[in-house]
């Protein structure tokens, strides 16, 4: 009697196995599907309607009057418009400028920060890495308002440039695209850092000494070892600085003046000033087209850099 | 070369041949902190030996090698190459290579990038790195692979890369340290006879770390075994085998029976130990600082100088002792025999099997007589 039932637990077993993992591969996908897909279907749908009072402030995109049959009402006008009026298109072109900018500031600036804390005693580590991770625990919004009291005409900045003499009237620097490329960095300088410790930390020092042993000076070896094997990371930490600050809408509009053209603003006014709910779709779908090649290739370098680390 | 003369065991800080020092370390010493690494260490090597430095981990052996190469600097002490004081130039200007342990080759440049980068350095004509480089990586015989990148090596060949790289650059001294300790047992010894080949073949003077005694057996002309940051005996192998001058250079290299014993008489050359499982007394050789009568003495003997017996000796023979087999290793080439004596204390004899089931004749269990020449036997300080 044994025997004769053994088989099926066992095939239950299996089933159940392969359910576990199913469930494993497919919840990224569910994630996927529920938190880009659908809602990016959503603004798709939205992107090819017109403007209407109603709530929501749109035509729908299926209609289906009494008596008659399904109608389908989509425009190509919102895209139409992205293309036509320059505004759009210098708006994606400068936004496309300042992540660029930002990110090499921050290159710039994250890469001591990072090769320093490499470089720390071990013990010290976790610390400095908690300091960088530090900015988190307080909101963005909070962060970046600060930077106002930093940098405008009275503020903390002026005041202590004044104070030892170096200037005698203000800097102007709030309201400029100089205080939106320091708020940029500020904000993303962790996303910049992180990657490259973790890929300087593993580095094996005695790279360094086999280079200045064949006769190479500390500052050819950091151009010939470092930076090179840094690749990885510096990679890393561009793409995830710029991605994120094209679309950036907070930094501008608090830091930047009337003049800083970014596509977040004009999202945003489209959105809740002009209520053109269409169009500020249109753009969304524009800057994720934007955003796709940078994205794809973020994508591709992490998938070939863990086979190269496999 | 001549390699392996009869143990000289002359003095201790001379380069044999009476040839200047090629290479000088006079009183060296390291700190770190309060621990001292090195501690006054004075060594002369001569142009194209093949020097050891021997001892176990944390003896200050590495630390020596990196104060050659420039990566340490002496806390006291001077370093001579050919004359010139290297304390003064930093590692990018020592005519000093290096071969580390990890290997550390380049990991995004090809096996050709690797063994070119140093010459690159020295900004030698393109011509002239493409031709050297060739010669290099056919002298490890890596030519076919000099496109590959060092993931796609095996750990011998890295080893190679390692080498050649070190030494495409005509050193005058290179560095090795622990090169081979990554290799598996076989691969390693086929490598050490590589090495030494090698070393022949260009004429530069090595200098290589190790705690393999083995390894330092097989390919150094002039061993210095290091004990806690000092240099216990400077020798040829043999000498260091053969004459080790204390218990830690005795029991460091090879295995030894050692006994403790109080010298009883000074005859003539031989100085006669009385020691309890000798009825009739062991004898060694006398020193040239030779114990006086009544000193405390250690005697240590080698395994395979140990004559294994059934039969009795007669009465009134030195060096003999006898006991119970307790343990019969098997080794193939040769066959290790623990005998414990009657005062319980275990002696290691190594016999060679040089007739197949020759070694049938001794049986675990079995009472067995043992003995040994004394010019077998060494004297040690206590």
């Amino acid at each position: 009697m044994n025997a004769k039932h053994e088989p099926k637990p066992r095939r239950q077993r299996a089933g159940r196995g392969l359910l576990r993992r199913g469930s494993v591969i497919a919840s990224p996908y569910l994630w996927l599907l529920f938190f880009f897909l659908v809602p990016f279907v959503i603004v798709l749908k939205i992107s090819v309607a017109e403007v209407q009072l109603a709530i929501p402030p749109y035509t729908p995109l299926f209609d289906w009057p009494e008596g008659g049959s399904l109608e389908l009402f989509a425009v190509g006008d919102n895209y139409l418009l992205l293309i036509e009026d320059s505004l759009y298109i210098r708006a994606y072109a400068n936004s496309l400028k300042i992540a660029a900018i930002s990110t090499a500031l921050a290159l710039l600036v994250g890469f001591p920060i990072a090769y320093a804390m490499a470089r720390a005693p071990r013990a010290w580590q976790a610390t400095l890495v908690m300091m960088v991770i530090l900015p988190f625990w307080t909101s963005f919004l909070i962060r970046v308002y600060a930077w106002i009291g930093i940098l405008k005409n009275e503020g903390m900045l002026n005041g202590v440039l004044r104070w030892i003499g170096v200037i005698d009237r203000p800097l102007i620097i709030l309201n400029t695209d100089i205080a939106v490329y320091i708020g940029i960095v500020y904000s993303y300088l962790p996303f910049m850092v992180l990657p490259l410790y973790a890929n300087l930390v593993r580095m094996d020092r005695s790279l360094l000494e086999a280079a200045a042993d064949l006769g190479c000076r500390p500052a050819g070896a950091f151009w010939k070892i470092t930076v090179p094997l840094a690749r990885p990371g510096i990679v890393a930490g561009c793409f995830l600085v710029f991605i994120p600050a094209v679309g950036e809408f907070v930094i501008p509009d608090l830091l930047g003046g009337s003049g800083t053209l970014m596509i977040g603003r004009i999202l945003w006014t489209e959105f809740f000033s002009n209520r053109d709910w269409p169009v500020a779709s249109a753009v969304a779908v524009i800057l994720l087209l934007v955003l796709i090649v940078p994205i794809v290739l973020f994508q591709r370098h992490q998938q070939r850099q863990r086979e190269a680390d496999a | 070369m001549s390699r392996r003369p009869e143990h000289a065991g002359g003095e201790e800080s001379t380069a044999p041949g009476g040839e200047a020092a090629f290479l000088r370390i006079e009183g060296v010493s390291k700190s770190f902190g309060n621990v001292t690494a090195v501690d006054n260490v004075s060594l002369d090597i001569a142009r194209g030996e093949f020097f050891a430095l021997l001892g176990p981990s944390g003896c200050g052996k590495t630390t020596l090698l990196r104060m050659l190469a420039g990566f340490e600097n002496p806390s006291a002490g001077a370093l001579l190459l050919d004359g010139v004081d290297l304390a003064a130039l930093p590692p990018y200007r020592r005519p000093v290579n290096m071969m580390f342990q990890s290997y550390a080759l380049f990991p995004h440049m090809s096996v050709a990038g690797n063994v070119a980068f140093g010459l690159r350095q020295d900004r030698v004509p393109r011509a002239e790195i493409a031709a050297r480089v060739a010669d290099a990586l056919a002298l490890v015989e890596l030519s076919p692979l000099a496109r590959r990148k060092p993931h796609q090596l095996s750990g011998g060949q890295r080893q190679r890369v390692a080498l050649a790289r070190s030494l495409v650059k005509r050193p005058k001294l290179l560095l090795l340290d622990e090169p081979l300790a990554a290799l598996d047992k076989k691969l390693r010894e086929q490598t050490q006879f590589e090495l030494m080949a090698i070393q022949q073949r260009v004429g530069i003077t090595f200098v290589i770390v190790t705690h393999d005694q083995d390894e330092a057996m097989t390919v150094a002309d002039r061993i210095a075994v290091m004990e806690e940051g000092r240099i216990a005996q400077v020798d040829t192998p043999s000498a260091i085998y053969e004459a080790p001058r204390s218990r830690y250079v005795a029991e460091f290299i090879g295995d030894v029976n050692i006994f403790e014993g109080r010298a009883s008489a000074v005859n003539g050359g031989d100085v006669l130990v009385e020691q309890a499982d000798a009825p009739d007394g062991l004898a060694a050789p006398a020193r040239a600082d030779g114990p006086a009568a009544g000193d405390a003495v250690l005697l240590a003997v080698r395994p395979e100088k140990i004559e294994i017996a059934p039969e009795p000796l007669p009465p009134g023979t030195m060096n003999a002792m006898a006991g119970e087999v307790t343990e019969i290793a098997y080794l193939g080439s040769v066959s290790t025999y623990r005998v414990r004596l009657d005062s319980g204390r275990t002696v290691v004899s190594t016999h060679t099997n040089r007739l197949r089931d020759g070694g049938a004749a001794i049986d675990r269990g079995a009472r067995v007589h043992l003995s040994w020449p004394v010019e077998a036997s060494i004297l040690l300080r206590s």
